[in-house]
């Protein structure tokens, strides 16, 4: 077992140094952006007196490196600091979107995940029949179209046509859960749809090499029934490649929601994000991109240690 | 889109007329039952455009239509808008001045804020001196920068002294920045949201949705009429007019001129169109080369079929403008003006008198502006190459434009809002030390009309100072003014109002929470 805490730990280590080299490279792109924080506030309003005034107000003077360190001093001790706008604490701020976003991360997950493992399993096994051929068809559909299409899609049939969804999802943090799970059903079905094919094909892939296998020839000579040689003989095989193409799609849809957080008018991080870009918020910018790299990193992570404990021929060979 | 508005479609104008026939039925003493009367109870959801997270209730930061609108929900100012474009008193009741100079306001008296705080002459003084002095980052800073001193007479009367005259000041405290918010205990203002508005602030999500709910308090009669009001943030167009089709809000503050047409077929739906002050502008830096000389400025506003773009690019809503920025909505418009007209002809010889047979220029312009401003470009390129004139079109990002193109680049594309009298909008673009003063326009007469106007109490010798202003920015201004746009927004028919909208914003003057009720 050490083995596997050392590769985490070394894993955590990485992580960390990736996420410091993330942090400096969005406050170098934040900062040659065109115009800064004081312009973007106060925009065509702004005079050169008022300008002065506002930096000065938001403390934009000290040089960026100044800025930056003084920055990562405080993350250093918990403390993500204030936004450079409002002066709002950004752990407040954060706290709901990243909220909003995790549960309607979560909540995918939950539809997306069984479909596709279930979807690949049936296809797998009913290889190269209608059934395998229509489940291909439908989500290799879904995904070639972009993101905010299929969006209008669900809305255009289940808000225009048939009324039985809202087509915004507005949630606050004083919403009942009832109906933020109403709420939040479409968004979550267009990020299903999605993702449903890359991890579908992913397990048909893997289980149909493994089906082909003599061990499962074996278990199927030795009388084994058919859901028995796929649950109890493949599957636990095909788990190393399955679970890391899940961890990366919930990565996907922690980041990379943006456009469908804007069809939706839900107020996830991705939106946090680009207002705080345009408005040049770069204490926003910086937190919001470490819980993303984060993300990916956590997840990431999480998979290989599942991939690598789910084999014990991987386990062992790094005990060597 | 001229059968749009043949077809009697086009709002302002089919309310106009319905307003004009309720007038009739009550002179023939029709029972009240049929009349449009105001009702009580039921909820307002809104969508608004422009902000984010940063948002906050301070009006010093106030920019855009989510701010003016939830200002408006929860504050007064002391002179208003109204609905017929006239300006109203709201906290005060009245106002006097002998020589433009010295201005008394007398408040109303017993208003109370949301906090139970009588209204007295101390908020004034505070919430006017948020926007005043050396550190103030308030974006109305310039239009207090002539005054020179508030006080109080007792706690009903204010009184304000400018720098010099200025016959219009009750109308700039109509702006949306002079929101009139309570002084606290401790001597500083209370920018939360507490005011002596129609609606009390219930909860406030930066960046989401705001909750409100009526003030059974409030000093005003006949108005805010919804017992609770939502309003959403919706920064997508689109997500904005999904929102109303399917009945998740019933208004929204803007529309695109290509899917309204779509929108006002629904029969749940209304269009309306209200010509208003909003203009786009071309900016030629009329300090610089080549367009220090007026003969290319002529060449260049000659070259541009104006009703074209009113056409194309408004679709229909909009009229076209004389490069000069007196809409026809606004006081002292100069109808006798005559219109430039589409003349390829006389561009080429104002070209020529120019020294130039032919002459590149590059135009900057961003869709970040208003939707549509890139075509319009690409549209006066097509114009005005017959001249010889060929307007290259450079295309630049919306984020950043108003730091980095605007007013930095030669010739620009710019986008200007309404404002009630001419004296604001002349005096912050096109006076010559204006500081935002685009197209770099210096006329000495212009300067001396400005402010003799400004002071002028005599109204037949201010329209015609106006009106020779107008006539010097239409022939030698450094702005190509195009057209004036019209405020376009949906509206659900299971809310109305009174058939006239305020058309100094979109959404009845932004004030739809407290004009308008469930139908």
């Amino acid at each position: 077992m050490s083995a596997v805490l050392n590769m985490i730990l070394q894993r955590v280590f990485l992580g960390l140094l990736t996420l410091l080299v993330v942090s400096a490279l969005v406050f170098v792109s934040v900062e040659f952006l065109p115009g800064d924080v004081a312009e973007q506030i106060l925009g065509q309003s702004a005079t050169p007196e008022t300008l002065a005034a506002l930096r000065e107000q938001l403390g934009l003077n000290t040089p960026p490196v100044q800025r930056y360190l003084a920055w990562l001093g405080g993350i250093l001790q918990g403390d993500f600091g204030r936004s450079v706008i409002n002066q709002r604490e950004i752990t407040a701020i954060l706290a709901d979107r990243l909220g909003n976003t995790l549960f309607l991360a979560a909540m995918a997950t939950l539809i997306a995940v069984p479909l596709a493992v279930g979807l690949g399993i049936l296809a797998a096994l009913k290889r190269n029949t209608w059934i395998d051929r229509w489940i291909n068809i439908g989500t290799l559909t879904a995904i070639s179209f972009p993101e905010f299409f299929v969006a209008y899609g669900l809305i255009y049939v289940f808000s225009a046509k048939l009324g039985w969804l809202p087509s915004i999802s507005v949630v606050g943090s004083d919403t009942a859960l009832s109906d933020r799970l109403v709420l939040t059903l479409l968004p979550a079905l267009t990020l299903t749809l999605i993702v449903t094919a890359h991890m579908m094909r992913m397990t048909r892939a893997s289980l149909i090499n493994l089906l082909a296998l003599p061990y499962v020839e074996m278990a199927r000579l030795k009388g084994a029934a058919q859901r028995r040689v796929v649950v109890v003989h493949a599957l636990p095989n095909a788990v190393a490649p399955i679970v890391n193409v899940i961890a990366l799609n919930i990565a996907y849809m922690i980041a990379g929601v943006v456009i469908v957080e804007v069809v939706f008018v839900y107020p996830g991080l991705g939106q946090l994000l680009v207002d705080s870009v345009s408005k040049r918020d770069v204490t926003v910018v910086q937190a919001a991109c470490l819980i993303f790299a984060s993300a990916f990193i956590l997840f990431n992570l999480v998979a290989d240690v599942i991939s690598i404990l789910s084999n014990p021929r991987l386990l062992h060979r790094s005990t060597k | 889109m001229t059968n749009f508005l043949g077809q009697g479609k086009l709002s302002r104008r089919g309310l106009l007329q319905g307003g004009a026939a309720l007038g009739a039925a009550a002179l023939l003493g029709m029972p009240q039952g049929l009349q449009a009367q105001p009702r009580r109870g039921g909820m307002l959801r809104i969508a608004v455009v422009q902000g984010g997270v940063n948002d906050t209730l301070d009006p010093t930061t106030f920019n855009g239509g989510q701010h003016i609108f939830l200002g408006w929900c929860l504050r007064n100012n002391l002179t208003e808008i109204g609905a017929d474009g006239a300006l109203k008193p709201e906290l005060a009741e009245s106002w006097e001045s002998d020589d433009a100079i010295t201005w008394r306001f007398n408040l109303r008296r017993g208003v109370e804020f949301h906090n139970g705080k009588p209204f007295t002459a101390e908020d004034v003084i505070a919430s006017l001196n948020l926007h005043r002095g050396e550190d103030s980052t308030s974006g109305a800073k310039a239009l207090l920068d002539g005054v020179t001193e508030i006080t109080s007479e007792g706690d009903h009367l204010v009184r304000v002294v400018l720098s010099g005259p200025n016959a219009d000041f009750p109308f700039t405290l109509s702006d949306y920045h002079f929101n009139i918010c309570p002084v606290m205990p401790d001597g500083t203002v209370d920018v939360s949201g507490t005011g002596t508005g129609g609606y009390i602030l219930e909860n406030f999500d930066p960046g989401v949705r705001t909750r409100l709910r009526r003030n059974p308090n409030y000093w005003k009669e006949g108005a805010a009429h919804f017992d609770e009001g939502e309003v959403l943030l919706i920064n997508d167009p689109t997500a904005a007019t999904n929102a109303l089709v399917t009945g998740e809000v019933h208004a929204i503050e803007s529309s695109e001129y290509r899917t309204l047409a779509l929108l006002g077929r629904r029969p749940d739906i209304q269009v309306e169109s209200v010509p208003g002050g909003f203009h786009g502008t071309f900016a030629m830096n009329s300090a610089i080369a080549p367009f220090n000389d007026n003969n290319l400025r002529l060449a260049l506003k000659y070259g541009i079929d104006r009703q074209a773009i009113v056409d194309m690019v408004l679709k229909g809503h909009g009229v076209v403008a004389n490069d000069h920025p007196i809409s026809p909505m606004m006081p002292y418009h100069d109808a006798e003006l005559e219109q430039r007209p589409y003349d390829p002809e006389r561009a080429r010889y104002h070209l020529q008198q120019a020294g130039h047979d032919e002459l590149t220029l590059r135009l900057s312009v961003s869709d970040g502006l208003y939707v549509g401003a890139v075509d319009a470009v690409t549209m006066y390129r097509e114009h005005a190459a017959p001249a010889g004139l060929d307007i290259e079109v450079l295309r630049e990002p919306g984020d950043g434009y108003w730091s980095d193109v605007w007013m930095r680049k030669p010739f620009f594309a710019g986008s200007w809002g309404p404002r009630p009298v001419p004296d604001m909008i002349l005096t912050s673009a096109y006076a010559s030390n204006a500081a935002w003063n685009e197209g770099a326009f210096s006329n000495a007469r212009f300067d001396e009309l400005l402010v003799a106007a400004r002071g002028e109490l005599d109204q037949t010798r201010r329209a015609s100072m106006y009106a020779e202003m107008q006539r010097l920015l239409s022939d030698e201004g450094g702005s190509i003014i195009p057209f004036f746009r019209n405020h376009v927004y949906g509206r659900s028919t299971n809310v109305a109002h009174s058939g006239q909208v305020g058309s100094d914003w979109p959404l009845d003057g932004h004030r739809a929470m407290e004009r308008w009720w469930t139908a």
